[in-house]
């Protein structure tokens, strides 16, 4: 008896031991420097002299009257609004379609929607931003079809750059969120379509009524992901538009990086202050998607 | 004959569906295969919209050699060799210390770990952007800025990948451990010896996916590999993209470089690389 315990309890701190290396790196390199930032985010002055802000909560203020990064944030919430449904509609409109067992090469249709997410972030920024260039492809296309008579600036007007860049992060994750759902649509019984058909339901009904219901985990969880991913919406920026045309595409992440590391402002204070805003923001809008997901049960 | 009346049938209510495929296929590929078309060509080529393969990519290489030397000082095999240094050690750290986490958390279960499981959970919440002046801060301290120690350290332990495994342990045959531990055998070695062999298709998955997120990390490299000669072949990209005139020829032959392993992964391991987006949530 005894000794079947003490055996259980050698079990018990192996256990431990296993998991002590990761848990240790998750707390020095994630849950530590969370709460420097927000130590420094009460402070001001260059990198190795910090002294605390008066009042404590300065930097905090400091965001009302900053328009850049406002400007930043509506941009990131505008990327965050168009984007975001319209890539996961697209994705699992696609994952049902590719789902079907009568289709036809859906070996081949899968692999080149899931294709862009071998290009990495920046390389495909090049990509677009090469596309999209006043000499670039889409400028001659549109040309040699008769569709515009001179070349659209698409990187330097506002409204075309904010474009470019939403069409871009479309291109970028469809089928990256489509393997979610196909995984997700590979648990549904394939017997509720038949009963499906049988009663008279068609595609679209069997779209809405059975394929998205028996989705939503799957949904709610793309949502996270994706919001997630465009509240930290980094390399698009930098590498697509640069942020241009005067700041009118910047995200917020870009913002904070040319307020710390980027344009040798090291602004550690400030940007500390910026970037928990960014983080409160992925929590409430994490929190919300969750309490979505739960009550349409 | 009815069955193939029938099938016929099925095939073409399928018309529009085929339709939309072949327009989203089409959008997809196209970019890639214009990326290709355009490594081949003069930056002049690509800027009167040529979209055939040509025969300058010899000379847009070269240009590539001159322009990554030019603007880092290294060989454009050095950058690559940076990536691909910097993307295998965090590969290997990363499912190492994941998968023993992934074991731990799994297979010894009891409450006070599934606790601590769910607080690292939270780290998922947290913004690369929120982490990396602190944590800039403490490689610089520890002069480790342009090492590789810099460059994997924050990504070597990630909820995702602990969770990856964790998950996955859930079909662990618990039978064989109890048998082996009869035997007389230790717990790491029933890691080493069972764990790891079972488990050979998940660590697959978990190798593809992180070495497809280091090799394409940005900022983090961006913020750490602060000299020249540490750089990886996505900095060197945003160098060839900035100045006055750009040399499309050029840039795509360097977009071409920085995508040969990652296609080559996507197009062998695609099954893998699926498994291992989706692998956490099973």
């Amino acid at each position: 008896m005894n000794k079947s315990r003490s055996i259980q309890r050698k079990q018990q701190r192996a256990g431990w031991f296993f998991l002590a290396p990761a848990t240790l790196l998750i707390f020095v390199m994630s849950f530590w420097p969370m709460i420097q930032a927000f130590i420094m985010s009460l402070q001001t002055g260059s990198a190795a002299n910090m002294k605390w802000q008066e009042p404590l909560f300065k930097n905090y203020l400091r965001v009302q009257k900053d328009q850049l990064f406002q400007l930043s944030m509506r941009n990131t919430f505008m990327y965050l609004l168009i984007e975001v449904p319209i890539m996961l509609i697209l994705a699992i409109l696609l994952a049902q379609i590719l789902n079907n067992k009568d289709l036809k090469f859906r070996g081949a249709f899968r692999t080149m929607v899931f294709m862009p997410c071998a290009i990495s972030l920046v390389s495909y920024a090049l990509i677009f931003k090469s596309l999209f260039a006043t000499q670039g492809l889409i400028n001659t296309v549109l040309m040699n079809l008769g569709l515009i008579s001179e070349n659209i600036n698409w990187l330097g007007t506002t409204s075309t750059a904010r474009a470019v860049i939403i069409i871009g992060l479309i291109w970028r994750w469809t089928g990256y969120n489509m393997v979610f759902y196909l995984a997700g649509l590979q648990n549904i019984e394939y017997s509720v379509y038949e009963a499906a058909k049988i009663d008279g339901a068609n595609g679209w009904k069997t779209f809405w009524y059975i394929t998205v219901p028996l989705l939503k985990p799957t949904i709610v969880m793309t949502a996270i992901m994706s919001i997630n991913g465009t509240l930290q919406l980094f390399d698009e920026s930098v590498n697509l538009t640069n942020g241009g045309p005067a700041n009118t595409s910047m995200t917020m992440s870009h913002y904070i990086w040319n307020q710390s590391l980027g344009q040798g402002v090291a602004n550690f204070g400030y940007a500390s202050a910026l970037s928990f805003i960014i983080f409160i923001m992925v929590g409430i809008l994490a929190f919300i998607s969750l309490k979505v997901g739960d009550t349409r049960d | 004959m009815t069955n193939k009346k029938n099938k016929s049938a099925i095939q073409r209510r399928l018309i529009p569906s085929y339709i939309f495929l072949v327009i989203i296929c089409f959008i997809s590929v196209f970019p890639i295969y214009w990326m290709l078309t355009a490594a081949t060509n003069t930056s002049y080529e690509v800027s009167t919209g040529k979209i055939i393969f040509g025969t300058y990519f010899f000379e847009n290489y070269k240009g590539l050699l001159e322009r990554a030397a030019a603007s880092s000082g290294a060989t454009l095999g050095k950058v690559m060799g940076n990536s691909f240094l910097y993307a295998s050690v965090q590969t290997v750290l990363c499912i190492f210390i994941c998968s023993l986490a992934g074991f731990g958390f799994e297979l010894y279960h009891d409450k006070h770990k599934d606790r601590l499981f769910a607080i690292l959970l939270l780290a998922m919440m947290i913004p690369g952007v929120a982490t990396l002046i602190p944590l800039f801060r403490m490689m610089s301290k520890m002069k480790l800025l342009s090492t590789v120690f810099a460059f994997f350290l924050p990504g070597i332990s990630t909820p995702f990948m602990i969770m990856m495994f964790r998950q996955n342990s859930r079909n662990f045959p618990v039978d064989i451990m109890e048998a082996a531990r009869i035997d007389g055998l230790p717990e790491w070695k029933i890691f080493f010896q069972m764990y790891m062999p079972i488990m050979k298709s998940t660590y697959a998955a978990a190798a593809v996916i992180t070495f497809m997120n280091a090799w394409n990390a940005y900022m983090w490299p961006r913020a750490v590999m602060t000299d020249n000669r540490a750089m990886t072949m996505q900095m060197l990209l945003t160098n060839l993209s900035n100045g006055y005139t750009i040399d499309y020829g050029v840039l795509m032959a360097g977009v071409f470089f920085c995508s040969v392993p990652t296609m080559v992964i996507f197009f062998v391991l695609q099954k893998q690389f699926a498994e291992g987006i989706t692998g956490a949530v099973k």
